[in-house]
């Protein structure tokens, strides 16, 4: 399985969506720089995230929230947090990484 | 001439990996392209097994009649012909990216392979190496 | 750098290809080749034009792979090795060539 990484905002880009689209079900996709806003709840693609969270793990990288003032419990159910040691750990498991952007 | 050694390229070691170069962005609105098709020429002389896949606005790359010449551009839409003699022969175009632009392969100046988004999927899954442009 | 034909002054780059492609002239291969100390034959002229032909179809300037194998198509085996083109360009066909013929350095040659 490819590990997905996508680092575009969702609301500017549609790298996301195409991630999405290509990615295989169970796929990894991690969140980095300005896909993290993609994790927050309240926004206007929350349903589309929490429905691509039935078929992908999603994971965002702990300091482009932070670098970004977002909380991690203003994110939606199910993201996990990974910090750098996390996404080295990430890339380690997949054979091959896939980068959106 | 010990540069033109490295130009040969050639691939001393014998392993051959799936490099696979897709392109998702529109010809000249950004330099992705261009840079993501030289890389593909070079890379080329190393022997391995590339294909490229073509994806979102990156169909666009192969529209047929592009004409650059009032915009003091290069039109580099004519490379896409010569891949085949850099032994680049695996081309595809996501059928949905097609469809939503209202192209069909006869828009395109070379011919490729039409794959279904799930298709391209289980191809990706099968690469040794993807890279995005 | 700048090459000067006829008393026209042509602009090239620090590696000597020439920056507008329109600047081209056979002046402008003799002239360079004559620089490199190389006297243009009918079988360079050969590669010369085959390259022009090459880059005016497909906009890019072949890797000395590709050249090799188009030359051979095009005019036979005879031709269509490196040997036969080291001889004709020492310095590289692909590179060398090229610069003669008024194109960029081709792609990836560094």
């Amino acid at each position: 399985m490819l590990l997905h990484t996508v680092n575009k905002s969702p609301f500017e880009k549609g790298s996301l969506d195409t991630c999405l689209r290509l990615a295989k079900q169970g796929s990894t996709i991690l969140l980095i720089e300005d896909a993290v806003y993609a994790a927050m709840q309240g926004t206007v693609i929350e349903s589309k995230i929490s429905e691509a969270m039935k078929r992908y793990s999603v994971y965002a990288l702990q300091s482009d929230l932070k670098a970004r003032g977002l909380d991690e419990d203003r994110l939606l159910n199910g993201i996990k947090v990974v910090d750098y040691g996390g996404f080295v750990d990430l890339v380690a498991e997949h054979d091959t990484v896939q980068s959106w952007f | 001439m010990a540069d033109e050694t490295m130009e040969e390229g050639g691939n001393p070691t014998g392993v051959v990996k799936k490099f696979m170069y897709v392109n998702r962005r529109a010809p000249y609105g950004t330099v992705y392209p261009l840079e993501g098709l030289e890389v593909v020429l070079i890379g080329a002389a190393f022997e391995q097994d590339v294909s490229m896949a073509f994806v979102d606005d990156g169909v666009y790359q192969l529209k047929k009649g592009q004409d650059t010449a009032e915009t003091g551009m290069k039109n580099f839409s004519p490379a896409y012909r010569a891949l085949e003699m850099y032994d680049v022969e695996k081309l595809y175009a996501e059928k949905e990216s097609l469809e939503a632009r209202g192209l069909t392969q006869d828009d395109l100046l070379v011919s490729v392979e039409v794959l279904s988004t799930a298709e391209l999927t289980e191809l990706m899954e099968q690469q040794d190496v993807i890279l995005n442009y | 750098m700048a090459l000067e034909i006829n008393g026209k002054v042509i602009e090239t780059d620090e590696e000597g290809y020439i920056q507008n492609l329109n600047d081209w002239s056979p002046e402008v291969a003799e002239k360079m080749a004559g620089e490199d100390g190389c006297e243009l034959s009918d079988n360079h002229w050969e590669v010369i034009n085959f390259l022009r032909n090459y880059y005016q179809e497909y906009q890019i300037a072949p890797a000395v792979r590709v050249l090799t194998k188009a030359i051979g198509k095009k005019l036979g085996p005879e031709k269509g090795n490196s040997k036969y083109l080291y001889e004709l360009f020492p310095y590289g066909p692909a590179k060398q060539a090229c610069k003669y013929a008024g194109l960029p350095k081709p792609t990836g040659c560094v």
